[in-house]
């Protein structure tokens, strides 16, 4: 075992959700926005296949700012996404693109929310994202 | 009838001609501490002799919007009028406990937290109202934090005009190759807001970027 590995500690309870692109795809932005949040307040990681409209990030923020002042224990969020269509040329991006209109979200992609009572800090770069948990 | 439709004419091409040269609305977006207000300071300073707003090593220092009005922006013969908006940062967490480590009260604390969080939804909402924007980083952060991408998705989806500035580049973990490798579809400027290094080229961008307004 790792060094890293043999120092874990104890970590506080949490579950790790995974929802398929097709529990969303049908949800307006509010509702959609709504579900992830409630997951996240579970004190649940997300792990979504697809990824939200840069409208819908924003808006998540926002109302995970809103959600902060009303709820006591509530810190925030830590989101990454990550994409197979980030390294993607123009003809890459619009095969995709078709792709996507197609299937009503870009399925390649996964985002990670997780509350920051329980996630640290996510690191992403292009190949990865890597979680710290706290302990 | 004919009078009035050559009257509209007319009037549409001059406030095209002369819309980019009066008062821009040009907003500062960015994660917090990356050096937006030092920024707009730099330039405030350099053209009005007044600063925008304060700065702090503690995160969220600005915690509202703050304007700045006809800032007029000189450089290499040119010059231009801009209207400074500088905003709080952007951050999916705000935490009273981290502001404590800056031996801040716990009262005092969670007062800057919710100001910051309502800053946070403050910045979201004015994304609307820009003309064009530069988004600052810190060079010597990561550049793939999904607040980063966020912000530039939101400004791209909305048609507005950004520029990167790589902020802090005296800083020996500064890496603006880094950002540039982030993102490649944008112009990346590295600067030092503090010591005013490389001002000159980003005034140049600014310039250059006024022209994408549409």
């Amino acid at each position: 075992m790792s060094k890293r590995g043999r120092n874990l500690g104890k970590i506080k309870g949490f579950t790790i959700q995974f929802l398929p692109y097709s529990e969303v795809r049908d949800l307006n932005s509010d509702d959609r926005i709504k579900k992830i949040l409630g997951i996240v307040l579970g004190n649940s990681i997300l792990i979504l296949q697809g990824r939200l409209k840069t409208e819908e990030e924003a808006r998540l923020i926002g109302d995970t700012m809103a959600m902060i002042d009303h709820v006591k224990t509530f810190r925030g969020i830590e989101l990454a996404v990550i994409s197979s269509n980030d390294k993607a040329g123009f003809f890459g991006k619009m095969k995709s693109g078709l792709a996507n209109a197609l299937s009503g979200g870009d399925l390649g992609a996964v985002t990670i929310i997780g509350p920051a009572t329980i996630v640290k800090e996510m690191k992403r770069n292009p190949k990865k994202i890597e979680l710290l948990l706290k302990r | 009838m004919v009078m009035k439709i050559l009257k509209n004419f007319f009037k549409r091409v001059f406030s095209n001609l002369f819309k980019n040269r009066k008062n821009i609305k040009l907003g500062f977006y960015g994660p917090p501490n990356a050096g937006k207000t030092s920024l707009a300071n730099r330039i405030c300073k350099d053209f009005t002799g007044e600063e925008i707003g304060t700065v702090s090593k503690i995160p969220h220092e600005t915690r509202k919007i703050q304007f700045k009005e006809k800032v007029e922006i000189k450089s290499k013969g040119k010059a231009m009028v801009f209207k400074m908006i500088d905003t709080p940062g952007i951050a999916t967490k705000i935490d009273y406990e981290d502001f404590m480590k800056y031996r801040m009260k716990k009262k005092d604390a969670k007062n800057r937290a919710k100001e910051a969080t309502q800053g946070v939804i403050e910045a979201i909402k004015w994304l609307d109202d820009m003309d064009m924007v530069v988004v600052v980083l810190d060079a010597s952060e990561n550049p793939y934090n999904q607040v980063n991408i966020t912000i530039i998705g939101n400004l791209v989806a909305r048609k507005i005009p950004v520029l990167i500035v790589a902020n802090k580049v005296d800083l020996k973990d500064a890496d603006i190759k880094k950002i540039e490798a982030a993102f490649p579809e944008y112009d990346v400027v590295g600067i030092s807001a503090k010591y005013g290094t490389n001002l000159e080229e980003f005034y140049e961008s600014i310039f250059k970027l006024s022209k994408k307004i549409k």
